[in-house]
Parts: structure tokens; sequence; C-alpha cells
């Protein structure tokens, strides 16, 4: 059944949105908006599984949840007597939790017995749970990422998780759109990280607030289905809803063949009715931004919010204000010389934003055959179980360890530094997550946020160094 | 949710900008199950000096700040995580609201649900509100406006529905419950679609 064509051209986001109103948004009442997936994890999901308990309601739609493991999960392997090295016991009571709720109210969950186990915005796509044309959800900001696809992906609280466990919905307000054009093409060596901080940049840390950014233009076409994923991640450090990316051959064929998606006759009528999920010609949206993919270089964060992010050759921008004097103080940036040359502590390649197949292989192309700075530690966290099987079929670990590198069980891990995965005080990691916000990675510790190929150059360099060089040097 | 009509306090103010959902509170404290004592925990790691004692350069430590249940914070307050627990904690902790120029997205919607007041006044309201910190405010639901001691006032807007569930107290899982049946006929339509 195809719906009746209407006057008005759409945004792919009014697409998604109208489909999935079970009844629209009043003056008085917000719109109520049917989840077709609601992922779980054991942070954000404990007190909602409580709230259905003392109402005694059930879990509405099991075959629309699915739950992982990954945030307090440490990434050092069980020891021989199969315990596993938790940070604390809460963080082991929190997960033995998650473990509970899924067994009570018959979830599906990807746990230690998992070979599916993951980050949950890792695993979603790669199981072909995310897919074009849903509404996705999950008590994690960065469920932005299954935008990806196409699919409408936002962040909720952990009330919210427990109307969507309760009813399968949400009562949302519609949100406005924001259309990021990305013109020309990315210069060799500037990746899907370089990109998005280079945009956040742009616009700002509450540039995207209130909206839904569609992502669009020939740079944004050319990107793979990770590299989709690495920008649409990000958007909510923009402040943004969600982040859109209009399905394509690319996605169809990133798809095809995965565990949940359709097989088939009903394949192919999937892909027919995804080819409809792009924005209408003539479509408004509420705001447009255009970018030059052609300018951009490797991009750092040298502030203390991932909007303070910069070329890593350009000088740091000087404070306007007390706020971000302290931001550099932090930091111990200093104005007027660029992040290139700053002294590294640590490294980190992982989280949802950085830790897929291509993006340890594009670490591992720069660690090659060189070794990791003395003095440096540096950490490599696959993003799931699958992610970590491919890697070790093509010997990534063992670049990796060559490299001097530690190989760590998937997870959160240094992300979010909840699972004892951390730096000490005044430490600078060069990090492939999405936040640099002040003791995120650990208390006193800075971030600067960077793409695989910088953290690994700058792990060899023991400083933060341009990837361009190492690059095409293992490209010879 | 036990409603909100009207609170009275004297302000504190936290000037920064962008004060991140880890700053209000730590991720090392998510590992709870509960959503109880947060508050202990609130803004940690600003709050507290290395050695655990108070750190006088937090704004909400010092004497005039005691008792205060209404924060004026720099603009995009609440970015970065959907943590439920910076409510709570900022509850817990004695806060009751927060009035900004711009508040992040999550952070507003998961404090409205908790009946924390996460108000959003226009840029120039705000200047003067930070630059008045100890004012004595009385915040109206009903009226959306925010009382200053010389009778004068600044308005705001709350989202409708949000605003109704303040003032009744209204329990949204309920809301959506009763309309269980209106769900029922969408899965099907939609599932028969999709299929």
């Amino acid at each position: 059944m195809t719906a009746p064509r209407t006057m008005t051209p759409r945004t792919l986001f009014e697409k998604l949105w109208d489909a999935h109103q079970v009844a629209p948004e009043t003056p008085d009442t917000p719109a109520i908006l049917y989840i077709d997936l609601h992922l779980v994890h054991e942070v954000t999901s404990p007190q909602a599984f409580d709230e259905l308990r003392t109402r005694g309601l059930k879990l509405r739609r099991t075959d629309r949840t699915l739950a992982t493991l990954d945030h307090s999960t440490p990434t050092l392997p069980a020891g021989p007597d199969g315990e596993r090295p938790y940070a604390t016991p809460a963080a082991k009571a929190q997960v033995a939790q998650l473990e509970t709720n899924c067994r009570e109210f018959g979830v599906e969950l990807h746990g230690w017995d998992s070979a599916d186990r993951g980050i949950v915005h890792v695993i979603g796509p790669e199981l072909g749970a995310t897919r074009p044309g849903m509404t996705i959800v999950c008590g994690d900001s960065h469920t932005s990422t299954h935008g990806a696809f196409g699919a409408l992906a936002f962040g909720i609280g952990t009330t919210e998780v427990g109307h969507v466990m309760a009813t399968q919905c949400l009562l949302q307000r519609k949100p406005k759109t924001l259309a990021i054009r990305v013109d020309g093409a990315l210069p060799a060596g500037v990746g899907a990280k370089d990109l998005v901080l280079h945009i956040i940049g742009q616009i700002g840390v509450d540039g995207g607030t209130g909206h839904v950014i569609e992502y669009l233009g020939p740079a944004v076409e050319a990107l793979s289905m990770e590299e989709r994923m690495t920008v649409c991640n990000m958007s909510i450090e923009a402040g943004a809803r969600a982040g859109l990316i209009a399905p394509d051959e690319t996605t169809f064929a990133w798809l095809k063949g995965r565990p949940r998606a359709p097989q088939g006759q009903a394949w192919d009528a999937a892909v027919a009715a995804w080819q409809t999920l792009k924005s209408d010609e003539g479509a408004r949206y509420d705001r447009e931004v255009r970018i030059d993919a052609s300018q951009i270089r490797p991009t750092v964060t040298y502030g203390t919010h991932p909007g303070m992010a910069i070329a890593l050759d350009a000088p740091v921008p000087a404070a306007r204000n007390a706020v971000e004097q302290r931001a550099l103080d932090y930091m111990q940036s200093e104005a007027g010389r660029p992040m290139q040359g700053t002294p590294v502590d640590v490294v980190f390649v992982g989280s949802c934003t950085n830790s897929r197949l291509s993006d340890l292989r594009e670490a591992a192309r720069v660690l090659r055959g060189r070794h990791v700075a003395a003095g440096v530690r540096m950490l490599v966290v696959p993003g799931s179980e699958a992610v970590r099987r491919d890697a070790e079929a093509e010997g990534l670990h063992e670049v990796f360890r060559a490299a001097g590198a530690e190989w760590r069980v998937p997870g959160c891990s240094m992300c979010i530094a909840m699972n004892g995965d951390l730096a000490q005080p005044g430490q600078l990691v060069v990090s492939t997550s999405n936040r640099n916000f002040e003791g995120r990675q650990g208390k006193g510790a800075r971030t600067v946020l960077a793409s695989p190929a910088t953290a690994a150059a700058s792990a060899v360099a023991g400083r933060i160094a341009d990837p361009r060089a190492y690059l095409t040097e293992a490209a010879a | 949710m036990k409603p909100v009509t009207r609170i009275h306090s004297r302000t504190a103010v936290l000037a920064d900008e962008n004060i991140d959902t880890d700053r209000i509170i730590p991720a090392r404290f998510l590992t709870t199950t509960s959503r109880e004592g947060l508050g202990k925990l609130c803004f940690n790691d600003w709050r507290y000096l290395p050695d655990g004692a108070d750190n006088p350069d937090f704004p909400l430590n010092r004497p005039e700040a005691a008792g205060c249940a209404i924060v004026v914070a720099g603009r995009n307050f609440g970015c970065g995580s959907s943590r439920e627990h910076a409510p709570w904690a900022l509850l817990d902790f004695g806060l009751q609201a927060v009035l900004c120029s711009e508040i992040a997205d999550i952070f507003r919607n998961n404090a409205l649900k908790n009946g924390l007041l996460a108000i959003v006044v226009d840029p120039a309201e705000h200047r003067w509100l930070l630059d008045h910190p100890g004012v004595e405010l009385a915040i109206d639901v009903a009226g959306q406006f925010v009382e200053l001691p010389d009778g004068g006032r600044i308005k705001f807007q709350l989202e409708p529905f949000a605003r109704h569930c303040l003032l009744e107290g209204v329990d949204q899982l309920g809301f959506l419950l009763q309309r269980a049946d209106a769900i029922t006929q969408y899965e099907h339509q939609h599932e028969e679609k999709a299929a």
C-alpha cells in the first residue's frame, strides 16, 4: 500500500514523523509517536524496569526491544576463575540487574555469553535491527548514530524508557529541521570524524538545539555506512535531537544479509519502500547551513566541549570570555599555538563514534610497522564482539599489540570512563570518542577528540600529530 | 509526580555556559540502580576539593547560596548525555528550578518530567538574573511568569502539556496507557504495511 501523494514536498524527517504518529500533536498535547525499536543497556534502564514492576505492567513489545551490556562492563577478560574484573561491586550489580530484568520481562539480551554483545549503537546496525524508515530510541544520547540509516533515532531519559517499555510510544513535540549540505569532497587523509568535528566547530555546541539535522550533499553521499554513523553519532554534540542521512545504495548494500534484515522477496519490497525515504525536491527546512568539505583538514578539539574544535595545525583561538579561558586553562591549551605538537599521555581508540572495523583498520594502517612512543599508553577497544572477531581474523590485534597498544574486550570503556578504564588527573588523552567535557575520561583528565588516524599518529609521535604523513608513508 | 505550582526562593548563580551532565553528575556514579540519594554526588568534581573538603570556589558552596532552590545558569545548561540522573541529583540536592536562556533538549525534557522547572527566559532578562545573584524570585507555573521583588515580571513559556502535567501532577505514563486502543490500532495498520 502506498500513501496518497501529498501536494506539499516533505523532508525525510517529516516522512518519518508522519508515518509514526499514533495521534498527531494538538496545541494542548504532544504527538503520540510510535517507536519501532527500543535499545536498552544497564545504566539507564533499572529504574524503568522498577517502574513497570511497581505498577504491575508488562513490557508491551519484547520483539521490538533489544538489550546489551556495554557501559559498566570491564574491557579486560575474565580471570582463570571466570570472574570479570568489574571496577566496583555496584558495576557488577548493575549488570546482574539487567540480566535479571531481561529474564523477568522477556527481553532479548546480548550479554556475556552472546557472540553479538557490544556497544548498543554498534550492534543495532550490525544485527540489521536498525533499518531505514524506523523510529529508534535508547536511554542514551548517542542513539543519533542510527540516523545514518535514514531512521529517526534519538536519546531519551529513564522516565521515557519506562514509557516505551509499557506502551511502545512517546509523547513528543515535533522538532525543527536543519539541513547541513556538505559540498565538494573530503581531501585525502581527512575523514568523517574531521568532518563532524568541523561542523560542530562551525555551528556550535548548541547549534542544533531543538532541531533534527539532515546531512546532505555529495560529500555525505560519498561516505561509507561506518563514516555516516560517525557523523550522525555526534549530532547530539551540536545539541541536535537527531541526525539523519537518506538511505541509498550504500545503505542497502551494507544491510543486505544481516540477521534481522528482510530476506528474499521481503528484501526487494523493503528496498523499494526505503527508496522513497528522501527529502522531496523543494522540501523546506527551518534552517540550512553549507559546509565546503574540500577545505577541511584533520580536526581536533582544544577546549572542554566538542564545539571547541579546530584544524590541528591552526592556531588555537583566543578566549572570548572567562568560561572559554577556563576551558583553555583546564586543557593547558595556549591561544595562538596549534594543538599539533602537544605532548600526549594516553590514546584511546574506541566508543560508539569510532570503534567499527573501518576505524580499527584506519588506526592499524598508521601503526603497522611502528611503535607507540615511550611513555604513551594506548587502548584499542572494539565496538562489539563481531568487530573483535573480524579485526582478529585480519590480524589487526597483532598490529596493535606489536605497536605496544592494549587490545581489549568490547565496551564503552574510556569514552565514559565508568568501568575503570580512565586517565589520571592532568593526563592528556587523544580520544576517538565524542565528549571532551571536564573529567569525562577521569577526574582532571584532559581530552582531545580526534579521528582514529590522528589518534594513532599521535600515539606514535607521542605528540598530537597530523596523520597524513603517516598514511602516505603506509600507502607507499 | 506531585503538582508544582509556585516556587519561591532566592537565586544562586552558576554563570558558566554549557554546564554539561558530566559536571552535574560524573559518569562514574551512574552504576546505581536507584534514583534516590544522588544529591550528595551532585556537581561532585566541582563542589569538592581533592581532599573531600568543600570547594570555596563552587558558587553553591557559598553561605549566601544555602537553601537556594532556584539556580540561574549560563546558556546551554544540561548539554551532553541523556542521563536522568542529572535532574534526580539536582532535585535531591534541593534545587527546584533552573533558569537559563537556552537549555539542552533532553535535559529539559527529563527535568520537567520530574518536576524540576527547567525554564527558558529571554537573553536580556537572563543577563539581568546572572548579574543579580541572591534576588528573591517567585516562579508561577500557571501564570508562566517569574515575579521580581519589585513586582516586575519576567514571562516564560512552558510546553502546554508539560505545564498541565506540572500543575495537575499528571502521570504521563498513565496518560499513554489510557490510549492503548489507539496504539493497538496503529500497530495493526503499521505492521500490515511493513509485511
